[in-house]
């Protein structure tokens, strides 16, 4: 795993966020653990007191992110990686339509991410190094029936992680979008999962590969199966049971 | 605010501390102005900068205007009859030497590199070997001008009140732009040296009492592995200027060789230490280099060159890099006369009791000095160097603490240019009331407070 020295984690109370701002202080790092629930922030920096620093923000509130995303840099003296992690998808009836549902999902899963990572692009293009993360997911490969907006709000980070990447490439900044599979966390605890992967495993994974820029899957059997169900027609992905 | 500007990591000299600010090197006072305006649009700190040969955190601060003042680097002036030298600030003592030795003049006190820039070596206030002879650099200057943070320069003689604010103020107290220096005359550009092993502290201190009466030089290495009736044991060194041709005068005479021992490029030197820099190693390696003291060269008086002696740390390039990944503190404290043995005995049980021995020590002799914030005392420093990893940061500084707690205790004193460990409790009882005294030159040099560094605001030493 590459060192970095100074670290932001967006989403960090919970989930795989928490699990990658253990195992970077873990390594050494300064992190600064952005999440909306000081009590678990709380927890979670007195795990690693003066390396795991942290700053409540609510993400969807984008507008003030310029200010948050500078006390960051301030609080860790600097910056190498920042990893957007928040995310949400709440239960999604079969039947069901819920436009203020979707905007919240966009807001955390997107806007926030936009914003949080347009502050990082800036400074990372300034600076001339860098690394971005985005957790993206499996979900954001297809148009699937059960989480309409969760699908689409991944599928949109992927592009613009895509984009960002192609506009940072000569200025010495990576950027990198892993698209995890199911796993185990509070986010998808009213899922009946079967497989899911440990969001301990996943951190691992997603470190190892930090500073590599591209799309990375975090097994080999994802990367060969969505390679499959990527080029499936809708015709007959349609007809699958996900 | 957002700044346009190169955003850059600066770290202290020890890679222990590192922050991103956005660095500017200005080459003029109009650029110097204009960044303290681009300070204020912009509701940002300024963090001045020189060489970064501070080894903690005084030349970082995070989010900051850095400015950066090497490239303010011309000599003004100088006139080799009287030996009146005047500089701009980031003049480097490497410049300084190279451009006065041919006429027989040599700084007045240098540090163990020549890296450091003149703006940062009257910020910090250094001392050298020749500490308890000639003092520190403050005591060498003619005047100051100093900007503040209007914009406005002062041109500050050591009467006035405010010099001894500015010098040693950790470049919280006003930019230093221009300094006349009295620069030392010189017989030679060689020093005779003498060296003596010692065997215990008790020797230490009686070879170093014996020698401050007439050496120009004096140093010593202490061996902190020692424990029991060695504890203290090292190498002393002496030295006097010498009488010598003119030729010792030339910078060609000066130059460091490019190898060690005639075959070793120096610049792979710090990868074969790196290899060796650990407890174990180290242990051997002082037992190593106080045997051979006893037998090469003991009681035996050599010639070396000025820049040989002086400059130590300059013989291999890059050697801090043997501290990476985790980096170095260099712990150096200040004791009376009467308790120095006493402080440092313990210092060296605490570190042998905590397996955390220093690597090396450096003993040297000092004198009051008349600064606010003034490391000099009639008495000696101990300078011990320890690797830092991430398994023994915070018994390293715990460790730190304990022998603050020693120093104080004995009514002695620290070196912000070395601090990495001083917390605003230990700064208030080491400085006293001159504490106050000082924020107030600050308050005049820099109303608004904008001069800031992550060392000021860790040590208390200014408020927040």
């Amino acid at each position: 795993m590459k060192r970095f020295e100074k670290a932001v984690v967006v989403g960090a109370s919970s989930g795989l966020g928490r699990a990658i701002a253990l195992q970077l202080a873990q390594a050494g790092s300064t992190v600064v653990a952005v999440a909306r629930r000081e009590d678990r922030l709380r927890e979670l920096a007195e795990t690693r007191p003066g390396r795991i620093l942290p700053l409540m923000h609510d993400v969807t509130r984008t507008e003030e992110v310029p200010r948050a995303f500078e006390d960051a840099c301030r609080m860790a003296a600097g910056l190498d990686l920042i990893v957007y992690s928040a995310g949400v998808m709440p239960p999604v009836g079969p039947t069901e339509f819920d436009t203020a549902k979707d905007l919240r999902i966009f807001a955390v899963n997107v806007l926030g991410a936009m914003a949080w990572l347009n502050q990082a692009a800036e400074r990372f293009q300034q600076a001339g190094h860098g690394a971005i993360v985005g957790i993206g997911s499996v979900a954001g490969d297809r148009g699937r029936r059960g989480q309409p907006a969760y699908n689409a709000s991944k599928a949109a980070l992927h592009a613009y992680l895509e984009a960002l990447r192609n506009r940072l490439h000569a200025r010495g900044v990576s950027v990198a979008t892993f698209k995890p599979g199911p796993m185990r966390t509070e986010m998808t605890a009213h899922l009946s999962l079967r497989n899911a992967m440990d969001p301990e495993v996943a951190a691992a994974k997603i470190l190892e590969k930090a500073h590599v820029s591209g799309e990375h899957y975090l097994s080999l059997g994802h990367r060969l199966a969505f390679a499959v169900l990527r080029n499936l027609p809708s015709s007959v992905f349609r007809r699958l049971p996900v | 605010m957002k700044v346009e500007g190169r955003l850059a990591r600066l770290c202290g000299f020890g890679m222990t501390a590192a922050a991103d600010a956005y660095l500017f090197q200005p080459t003029c006072e109009d650029d110097l102005r204009e960044l303290l305006r681009l300070a204020r649009r912009t509701g940002r700190k300024v963090l001045l900068r020189g060489a970064g040969r501070s080894y903690g955190d005084a030349a970082i601060l995070p989010e900051a205007i850095a400015i950066g003042l090497e490239r303010l680097n011309r000599i003004l002036s100088w006139d080799p009859s009287t030996g009146l030298l005047v500089a701009e600030a980031g003049v480097t003592i490497g410049d300084l030497w190279r451009f006065t030795l041919q006429d027989g003049w040599w700084p007045p006190v240098v540090s163990g590199t020549m890296y450091p820039t003149l703006g940062g070596a009257v910020a910090m206030n250094i001392h050298g070997k020749n500490a308890f002879r000639a003092g520190t650099i403050g005591e060498h200057l003619e005047w100051l001008d100093v900007m503040d943070t209007t914009g406005v320069v002062h041109r500050l003689e050591p009467s006035a009140a405010g010099f001894r604010a500015v010098v040693g103020g950790a470049g919280l107290a006003g930019i230093i732009v221009r300094a006349a220096l009295r620069m030392k005359r010189v017989p030679s550009g060689d020093l005779r040296v003498y060296a003596q092993a010692v065997d215990n502290w008790d020797q230490q201190f009686e070879v170093f009492e014996r020698f401050a009466h007439d050496a120009d030089y004096l140093v010593s290495w202490v061996d902190c592995f020692a424990r029991g009736r060695s504890a203290g044991r090292g190498l002393i060194h002496a030295a006097w200027y010498a009488e010598g041709s003119s030729a010792t005068l030339r910078t060609e005479h000066q130059d460091l060789p490019d190898t060690v021992l005639g075959l070793v490029p120096k610049s792979v030197v710090w990868r074969v230490l790196k290899l060796l820099n650990r407890r174990s190693a180290m242990r051997l390696l002082n037992a190593t280099k106080y045997r051979l003291g006893t037998v090469i060269g003991n009681g035996k008086t050599e010639h070396q060159s000025l820049v040989a002696f002086s400059f130590l740390l300059d013989y291999v390039p890059n050697w801090r890099w043997a501290y990476l990944p985790g980096g170095f503190i260099q712990y150096q404290s200040f004791v009376p006369k009467e308790t120095a043995r006493w402080v440092f005995e313990n210092q060296i049980a605490l570190q042998q009791e905590r397996r955390l021995e220093s690597f090396l020590g450096v003993l040297k002799r000092h004198r009051p000095d008349p600064c606010l914030i003034s490391h000099g005392v009639d008495g000696f420093s101990l300078a011990l160097d320890f690797k830092v990893t991430p398994s023994n940061r915070d018994r390293l500084w715990e460790l730190a603490h304990e022998m603050n707690e020693l120093v104080l205790e004995a009514g002695g004193r620290f070196y912000l240019a070395k601090d990495s460990t001083l917390r605003p409790e230990d700064l208030r009882r080491w400085l006293g009331p001159n504490l106050e005294e000082w924020r107030l030159w600050r308050r005049r040099f820099d109303p608004d407070g904008l001069l800031v560094s992550s060392l000021g605001l860790r040590t208390g030493l200014i408020e927040p």
